[in-house]
C-alpha cells in the first residue's frame, strides 16, 4: 500500500496535520531525512511526516557557543558551517545511516537528536542530551510547544529537552532544535597498542579515563575488525587494536600523549597517528566501520566498564560474535553471526547478570517485530512509560510501537 | 499573610494529632519533629523573606521510611515538601501549614565508591561538598559545585539541577547523575538508570533532575566521579567598562578556549568583596574577570599567557596571574566571599537569570536602570562564560515598603533577561520567587507539556505543589 507523505513547510502546518491524525486516530511515521529509518521496532502506518522541509540553521553564534537548526537540517550541512567556523558538536553524533547501507552523513540534526545517539567523546563531552539547549516541537494533540531556551544554562521549568531527546519520535515531534556548540580541538592524536589480551586492554582504557589527561575516546577493536579502517596501523594488522585519543591545543596534546606512553609503557604503545590519521580513524568509527555487514544483526550494548570483559567472555560461550568496544568497554557494539533471533535471549540473558541494556540496532524487519529492540523495562518504568505516551500522544499516533509494543 | 504562603486545608489541620500519631507509628525510627520551636528551623530556607511552619517535619533514615509516608499522604491528601538542607534561594523548600516537610539530612552516607567506573553511590542527603571530599583520597571528585555546596545536598542539587562556578567545563548536576532511587507519590519505590552512561526507554533522569521536588523524592544517586586535574590556576583580568570585560570573554571563546571558570564582578560588587575578603581588588576597575583554567603545569602558563594576550585587546587595566597557592585563594577569596560578603552590609535578593553573552553590556545596563527606577542599590556577579547573571538587590528587610519594591525590581530583571533571548532561572530555580513569572517565558501550550507531567506524577498535587507554576496554569485534576 502506498504511504501518504506529508512533508508540511512549517511547524505550524506540521501541527495542523497532527491535529488531524490525532481527531481521526490514524497513525503517522515520523521521519527527518529517512536515514535511521530501520531504528526500531517496524511502525505500519498508512502515512509518513517528515520534518524534511523544516531546515537551514537559524541561529549561529560561535562565541556563544550556540546553533538554533530545523530538526530537517542535515547533519552534514552542521557540521560544515560549524567546521568553517573552527567549531563542533562535541558529542559526536553516531552517524548511522553507513550501517544500515546509506551513506556517512545522510541523517538530519532532528533525527540525531530523536534517537540521541552519542559518540566516542560522549565520555568526555556528554552525551546528545547534555548538547541540548532547547528545542520547539508537536506533540501528538497537533499542539506546538516549546521547552529550554538558547542560553547555556536554564532551570526554569521542567527540562523537556532532554527528556525528548532519545524518544525516537514517539511522544512529540521535533521542528527546531538549540544546541551548544564546542571549539573544534586544534591538534588530535592517537595512540595505538596492538595484541593486548581482552581484560587488559579493557583495564587501560579505564585507567586512561581515570587519568587527568582527557582522553577523548578509548575504543577496543578485537581481532580482524582493524581490516575495515583505511589506515594501515589498523588495517595492516591482524591482531586486535586499542586506542586512547587526546585533543586539544598542540603543546598539551603531545604533552598528555606524552604522559600516557610513559604510564602505559608496559603495554608497548606502538604507534601515535598524527591528526589528520587521527581524524580520518575516528570519522570511520563514528560510522562504524567496522559494524557494516548488513548480513549481520548488530547490537549495541551499555554497561559498566568494568562489567564488559566478564560479559563478553560469558557470552562468547553461546554466541558467535564480532565486537568493539567504545566508552572505555561502558560501549559494546557487537555484530552476532544470523539467527532467528539475532542473538537477543542470549544476549539478554547474560547481560542481565552484568547489569546494563541492550538495544537490537540492526537487525531484519521481522525479527525486529518479534524480539524487544530496546530493552524491556521494570513494570514499574513501562507502566510509567505508557502513561507518559498518553500524555503527549493519547491518540497514540506517534510512530506508534517503534520503541516499545504501544510506545 | 505573603502571597507566596497558601491558605492551609482547615479539614488537614484539624486533624494534626492524628496524623503525628500515624507518622510515629510508620516509621519509628525517624526523627519526628512537631514542637513549634523544632518546626521553626523548617518554617523557611535561604529565601528567607518567606516563613510558613510545616505541620511536622520528618528526617527519615531510610528510603522505605520515605516511601511508607508517602504512601500514607497520598492516602490521606496531605501534602508533602521535600526539603534536602534547606539552601534553596527560590523558596523551593518553602512548607505550607498544612504539609509535612521530609527532610533527607539524615540519608547522609557515601554507600560505595568505585574506581574503575568513575562512580559514586550516596545517599542523597549526602551534602554536595562531602561526595568531593570522600572521594578526594582517591584523586577524584564530584564536579558540580554551587557557593554553598558546603552544606546544601545532593537531593537538592538533583531537584534543582544546580550547576556551579566550574559548570562551564563540566556541566550542572544533569550531567553527572548517572542513577537514581526515586520514591513516587504513590509511595513506589522505582530504580532509574545505574553505573552506565546512559538508561534504556525515556530519559526519566533528564525529567526528574531540575523537577523542584514536584514529581518524585530521589533517596539514592550514582555521580559521576571525575579525576582532578593536574594543577588549575586563576587569573585576574581588570576593565575600564564592562563592555571590555564582555568583549573579552567573547575573544577568549572565539580563540577555541573555554576555560573551567569565568566568573565576573562589576564595581559595586568588587567594592563590597573587597572590603570584605582583602583579595586585593582593583577598586579603579568597572568590571574584573577571574579566569580559571586547568591541566599540567606547562598547559596552564600557556593558556593563561594566551588569555593574557586576548585581554590586552581589550582596553585591559591590569592582569594578575596566580603565582602560587596562596594567591589562587586570595583571587577566589573575594568572589567566594561575595553573598556573604554583601550580607554583611544589607540585606539582598539573589537573583539568578541567563542571558546571551553578547548580551551582557546592554543586560547590566538596563539592570542598573531598572534598579535606579526603584531606588535600590545592585552589585552583579556573574558566571560569564554561560552567561548567568546574578544581581543581587540590596533592601531593609525590616522596611515592608522597600521589599515590596525589590521584589517588584527583581521581577523586572528577569523580565529584561528573558526580553534579552535568556531565561529567568539558570541554577536557582523557579521556586515560589519565580513562579508568576513563567508565563513571561513561557507560553499557555508550553506550560501545559509540564502541568500535565505533573498530572500524571502527581493526580492530587500534594509534592511540593505551591512551586513553579502560576496557579492560572494548573491543569487537570490538581487545579484549584
Amino acid at each position: 500500500m502506498q504511504q501518504r507523505f506529508h512533508a508540511p513547510n512549517s511547524a505550524d502546518e506540521l501541527a495542523e496535520i497532527v491535529e488531524t491524525y490525532a481527531e481521526e486516530g490514524l497513525p503517522l511515521e515520523v521521519r527527518g531525512l529517512g536515514s535511521k529509518l530501520p531504528f526500531g521496532r517496524p511502525v505500519q502506518t498508512g502515512a509518513v511526516v517528515s520534518t524534511e522541509k523544516l531546515e537551514g540553521v537559524s541561529l549561529y553564534e560561535p562565541t556563544e557557543l550556540v546553533l538554533s537548526a530545523g530538526a530537517g537540517t542535515p547533519l552534514a550541512e552542521i557540521e560544515k558551517l560549524l567546521d568553517d567556523n573552527k567549531q563542533q558538536l562535541a558529542f559526536e553524533p553516531l552517524d548511522l545511516a553507513p550501517a544500515y547501507g546509506g551513506k556517512p552523513g545522510e541523517g538530519s540534526i532532528g533525527g540525531v537528536f530523536a534517537t540521541g545517539l552519542s559518540g566516542s567523546r560522549r565520555i568526555l563531552a556528554g552525551a546528545a542530551r547534555d548538547n541540548i539547549l532547547g528545542i520547539k516541537a508537536v506533540n501528538g494533540r497537533g499542539e506546538a510547544f516549546k521547552a529550554g531556551g538558547r542560553v547555556m544554562k536554564n532551570v526554569t521549568g521542567y527540562d523537556l529537552s532532554k527528556f525528548l531527546t532519545g524518544s525516537c519520535g514517539t511522544l512529540s515531534i521535533l521542528t527546531e532544535i538549540t544546541m551548544k556548540v564546542l571549539p573544534k580541538p586544534e591538534e588530535v592524536q592517537t595512540l595505538v597498542f596492538h595484541d593486548l589480551p581482552e581484560e587488559a586492554a579493557l583495564g587501560l582504557m579505564a585507567d586512561a579515563m581515570a587519568s587527568p589527561y582527557d582522553v577523548s575516546g578509548t575504543v577496543h577493536l578485537t581481532e580482524g575488525l582493524g581490516a575495515s579502517f583505511s589506515d594501515a596501523a589498523l588495517s595492516d594488522s591482524q591482531t586486535n587494536a586499542t586506542l586512547l585519543r587526546v585533543e586539544g591545543f598542540e603543546s598539551a596534546v603531545r604533552y598528555r600523549i606524552g604522559q600516557l606512553k610513559r604510564k602505559f609503557a608496559a603495554y608497548n604503545p606502538d604507534t601515535v597517528l598524527a591528526a589528520t590519521r587521527s581524524r580520518k580513524l575516528w570519522a570511520e568509527i563514528r560510522q562504524l566501520k567496522p559494524m557494516q555487514s548488513r548480513e549481520r544483526p548488530l547490537w549495541r550494548i551499555s554497561t559498566a566498564p568494568n562489567k564488559a570483559a566478564g560479559f563478553v567472555a560469558a557470552l562468547r560461550h553461546s554466541l558467535s560474535f564480532r565486537t568493539m568496544f567504545d566508552w572505555s568497554g561502558g560501549l559494546i557494539w557487537l555484530e552476532p553471526d544470523p539467527t532467528s533471533d539475532a542473538g537477543a535471549v542470549e544476549i539478554r540473558r547474560i547481560l542481565s547478570e552484568y547489569g546494563g541494556h541492550a538495544t537490537l540496532i540492526r537487525a531484519e524487519p521481522g525479527i525486529r517485530a518479534s524480539v524487544h529492540v530496546f530493552q524491556p523495562l521494570e513494570p514499574a518504568l513501562m507502566a510509567l512509560s505508557r502513561s507518559l505516551k498518553d500524555t503527549f500522544d493519547p491518540a497514540g499516533i506517534l510512530n506508534p510501537g517503534r520503541m516499545y509494543p504501544g510506545i | 499573610m505573603h502571597p507566596a504562603i497558601v491558605e492551609p486545608d482547615a479539614e488537614i489541620l484539624a486533624r494534626r494529632d492524628q496524623i503525628v500519631k500515624k507518622l510515629k507509628k510508620l516509621a519509628p525510627d525517624a526523627v519526628l519533629i512537631t514542637d513549634e520551636e523544632g518546626r521553626r528551623t523548617y518554617e523557611t530556607d535561604a529565601l528567607t523573606a518567606y516563613r510558613c511552619l510545616p505541620l511536622a517535619v520528618v528526617l527519615p533514615g531510610t528510603t522505605e521510611e520515605v516511601s511508607r509516608i508517602m504512601r500514607y499522604c497520598w492516602d490521606n491528601n496531605i501534602k508533602v515538601v521535600p526539603r534536602g538542607a534547606g539552601t534553596s534561594l527560590c523558596g523551593g523548600a518553602l512548607p505550607s501549614a498544612d504539609s509535612i516537610v521530609i527532610c533527607v539530612s539524615r540519608m547522609n552516607k557515601l554507600l560505595a565508591i568505585d574506581e574503575v567506573n568513575r562512580t559514586a553511590r550516596v545517599e542523597t542527603g549526602i551534602t554536595n561538598l562531602a561526595i568531593s571530599q570522600q572521594a578526594a583520597p582517591r584523586g577524584f571528585f564530584y564536579a558540580p559545585d554551587p557557593s554553598s555546596q558546603l552544606a546544601c545536598t545532593l537531593a537538592g542539587n538533583i531537584a534543582m539541577n544546580s550547576g556551579g562556578a566550574h559548570c562551564l567545563k563540566y556541566g550542572v548536576t544533569v550531567n553527572n547523575i548517572l542513577g537514581m532511587k526515586v520514591v513516587l507519590v504513590s509511595g513506589e519505590v522505582v530504580e532509574l538508570g545505574g553505573d552506565h552512561l546512559d538508561s534504556p526507554g525515556y530519559d526519566l533522569m533528564a525529567l526528574l533532575t531540575g523537577s523542584e521536588g514536584q514529581l518524585a523524592i530521589v533517596t539514592e544517586a550514582t555521580v559521576r566521579l571525575l579525576k582532578m586535574p593536574e594543577t588549575a590556576r586563576p587569573m585576574l583580568l581588570a576593565f575600564p567598562s564592562s563592555e571590555s570585560a564582555g568583549a573579552c570573554v567573547a575573544g577568549i571563546i572565539a580563540a577555541g578556549i573555554v576555560p573551567v571558570a569565568i566568573e565576573f564582578m562589576d564595581k559595586p560588587a568588587i567594592h563590597v568583596c573587597e572590603n570584605y575578603a582583602h583579595a586585593g581588588y582593583p577598586l579603579d576597575a568597572e568590571a574584573i574577570l577571574i579566569v580559571e583554567v586547568e591541566g599540567s603545569e606547562e598547559e596552564v602558563a600557556w593558556l593563561l599567557e594566551k588569555i593574557e594576550e586576548i585581554a590586552s585587546e581589550y582596553d585591559l587595566l591590569q592582569s594578575r596571574v596566580s603565582q602560587s597557592a596562596e594567591e589562587s585563594e586570595a583571587i577566589w577569596r573575594g568572589r567566594k566571599a561575595a553573598f556573604g560578603a554583601i550580607g554583611q552590609i544589607s540585606d539582598y535578593f539573589c537573583m539568578d537569570g541567563v542571558i546571551p553573552v553578547s548580551k551582557l553590556p546592554e543586560a547590566l545596563a538596563r539592570v542598573s536602570k531598572i534598579a535606579a527606577s526603584y531606588g535600590l542599590d545592585v552589585a552583579n556577579i556573574f558566571h560569564a562564560g554561560d552567561g548567568n547573571l546574578h544581581p543581587l538587590i540590596l533592601y531593609d528587610s525590616s522596611d515592608e515598603e522597600q521589599l515590596e519594591r525589590a521584589e517588584a525590581c527583581g521581577a523586572d530583571i528577569l523580565k529584561a533577561c528573558v526580553e534579552l533571548g535568556g531565561c529567568l532561572t539558570g541554577e536557582h530555580g523557579v521556586g515560589v520567587e519565580k513562579r508568576d513569572l513563567m508565563s513571561w517565558q513561557y507560553g499557555p501550550a508550553d506550560l501545559l507539556q509540564m502541568t500535565r507531567l505533573k498530572d500524571l506524577f502527581d493526580p492530587q498535587w500534594q509534592l511540593n505543589p505551591d512551586k513553579v507554576f502560576p496557579r492560572e496554569a494548573r491543569s487537570g485534576s490538581g487545579a484549584g
